[in-house]
């Protein structure tokens, strides 16, 4: 289960209150210590805004504006999925490397690692790129659980070892082929990412961060999200964009951050057209964000963790 | 015909898969860190009691399987079925020897059954968890014998054959657990 102390007293029962309140406790002092240390800005951004995200695999918790009073005024407002955009216009103002613990809301079916309230650390670092920022990411880790092993493997180099297939040359055709030959799935025809997330969910995941901790870098470039892109050795296409695994389970997702305004606007737009497609209305896209990086957002790398899981590993 | 969204799938939830009635075991939610959420489900077909591993794609729609139970009571048998009796409304329904099958060896006139109606018609019997059947056959009874764990068989008048205490005589009624099928006590 989800480690939900900070979002859930009812999930507490009296015997390990006291334990799990301190272990959670320390745990954000230890990470606040780290960023310090590190001098790394605290910051807290809003967590109720005006636009939801486009992003067509994530839905926004949304509530009624009760001051709408005017055509103008927007009729609900929406909770943050994560505080991304508003570190970002941050950023764009000159703030420098930051980070953020806060809560995010998301309209997830709860679950054994889903709940629709949790606490996600999230922070930027100026210049830095996608291989600095793992680092980072695996030296908090060792604030936290020292002596933790660290892997570094390509979503390539995974799905084929894990998988048995190239995800990059593989056609959607081919990947359902593997992935009904691997599990009973009810549903066909789709496009090549719901293959992959398939392939990802059930055959690679289990297999990662087992002896400690694993990155898993270079997604496809249609995985890119709000990640750069740039040639890995072999001269494929690749986000530079990496997630964190302990113990099978996802714990952070980072990017070498996209700064280019108007693809950020066209990635934008292709996440509405699947909106569209799927018979959904398009969300309408952020405009602070984009006016952040108009004014320009600053060469830097970002991640997100959650702490929930996190505390559930340590 | 009605259908589920894998938002409401939970343990318990009768679906149709291919055609035939399957009860959800158990549910889990897997979502990459960004992408397509799934639910990978267990279900056991309640036709042919098979368990397996089913993913679907969360938001998909599932057709619902109207299947319910119902406490009825076993009538008689011709050559094809078995018929039960609705003890309120007295409404009958035959049930195939495929629905009766865990059931039979221990299924006498008048036990009341649990029945899990699909489309109206018998799926599963469940028999109560102990019975009362009396003894059809088996070699005389020895008085006065008690020894611990000897044991001979008994063929119950449903048909069952069972493992009993020495004592144990002809037309004598006993206590049966259907789970496991094994003789508990004299009734």
């Amino acid at each position: 289960m989800i480690e939900q102390t900070g979002a859930n007293p009812a999930a507490l029962d009296q015997q390990n209150t006291g334990e799990r309140l301190a272990k959670r406790a320390a745990t954000l002092a230890s990470i606040r210590h780290y960023f310090s240390q590190q001098q790394l800005l605290e910051v807290e951004t809003p967590l109720l805004g005006q636009y939801p995200v486009t992003d067509p695999q994530l839905d926004n918790l949304r509530v009624e504006n009760p001051f709408a009073i005017t055509s103008a005024d927007p009729d609900y407002l929406y909770l943050a999925t994560s505080p991304e955009y508003s570190m970002k216009q941050l950023l764009s103002l000159g703030s420098g490397s930051i980070y953020q613990i806060s809560k995010a809301f998301r309209q997830d079916a709860p679950g054994r690692l889903h709940a629709m309230e949790f606490t996600m650390l999230e922070w930027y670092r100026i210049d830095y790129d996608m291989d600095a920022l793992i680092d980072d990411v695996a030296a908090l880790i060792h604030t936290l659980k020292p002596n933790t092993a660290v892997e570094k493997i390509s979503y390539r180099d995974a799905f084929i070892r894990y998988a048995g297939v190239d995800p990059f040359i593989a056609s959607s055709d081919e990947l359902e082929l593997i992935a009904r030959q691997k599990m009973d799935v009810s549903f066909t025809n789709q496009h090549k990412d719901i293959w992959l997330d398939l392939l990802l969910t059930h055959c690679v995941e289990k297999n990662l961060g087992k002896k400690g901790m694993t990155f898993l870098f270079d997604y496809p470039e249609s995985q890119s999200a709000l990640a750069r892109l740039a040639m890995n050795a072999d001269g494929q296409k690749v986000a530079k964009r990496f997630e964190l695994y302990i113990n099978g389970i996802e714990l952070a997702n980072g990017y070498h951050e996209l700064t280019d305004a108007a693809e950020q606007m066209r990635r934008f737009e292709t996440d509405n057209q699947q909106r569209l497609q799927r018979g959904e209305p398009a969300r309408e896209i952020d405009a602070g964000l984009i006016a952040a990086m108009n004014r320009g957002l600053p060469n830097c790398a970002g991640v997100a963790l959650g702490v929930d899981r996190l505390l559930l590993l340590l | 015909m009605g259908t589920y969204s894998t938002n409401e799938f939970k343990n318990g939830l009768k679906i149709i898969i291919e055609g035939d009635p399957c009860n959800i075991v158990e549910n889990e939610v897997v979502k990459p860190g960004k992408g397509q959420a799934f639910n990978r489900v267990r279900l056991k077909n309640l036709k042919t009691g098979r368990a397996w591993e089913k993913t679907f794609k969360s938001g998909e729609s599932v057709e619902a399987a109207d299947v319910m139970e119902t406490t009825m009571e076993y009538l008689y048998c011709d050559d094809e079925f078995w018929y039960f009796m609705d003890p309120d409304t007295f409404d009958q329904v035959p049930a195939s020897a495929a629905a009766i099958e865990d059931a039979k060896p221990f299924l006498k006139e008048q036990e009341r059954c649990i029945i899990t109606l699909w489309n109206g018609a018998p799926l599963t019997v469940t028999l109560p968890n102990f019975v009362e059947i009396a003894v059809g056959e088996t070699d005389p009874g020895l008085k006065g014998d008690t020894a611990q764990g000897a044991t001979k068989p008994a063929t119950l008048v449903t048909g069952a054959v069972v493992r009993v205490p020495l004592f144990i005589d002809k037309d004598e009624v006993l206590k049966i657990d259907t789970r496991t099928g094994e003789y508990v006590s004299r009734a």
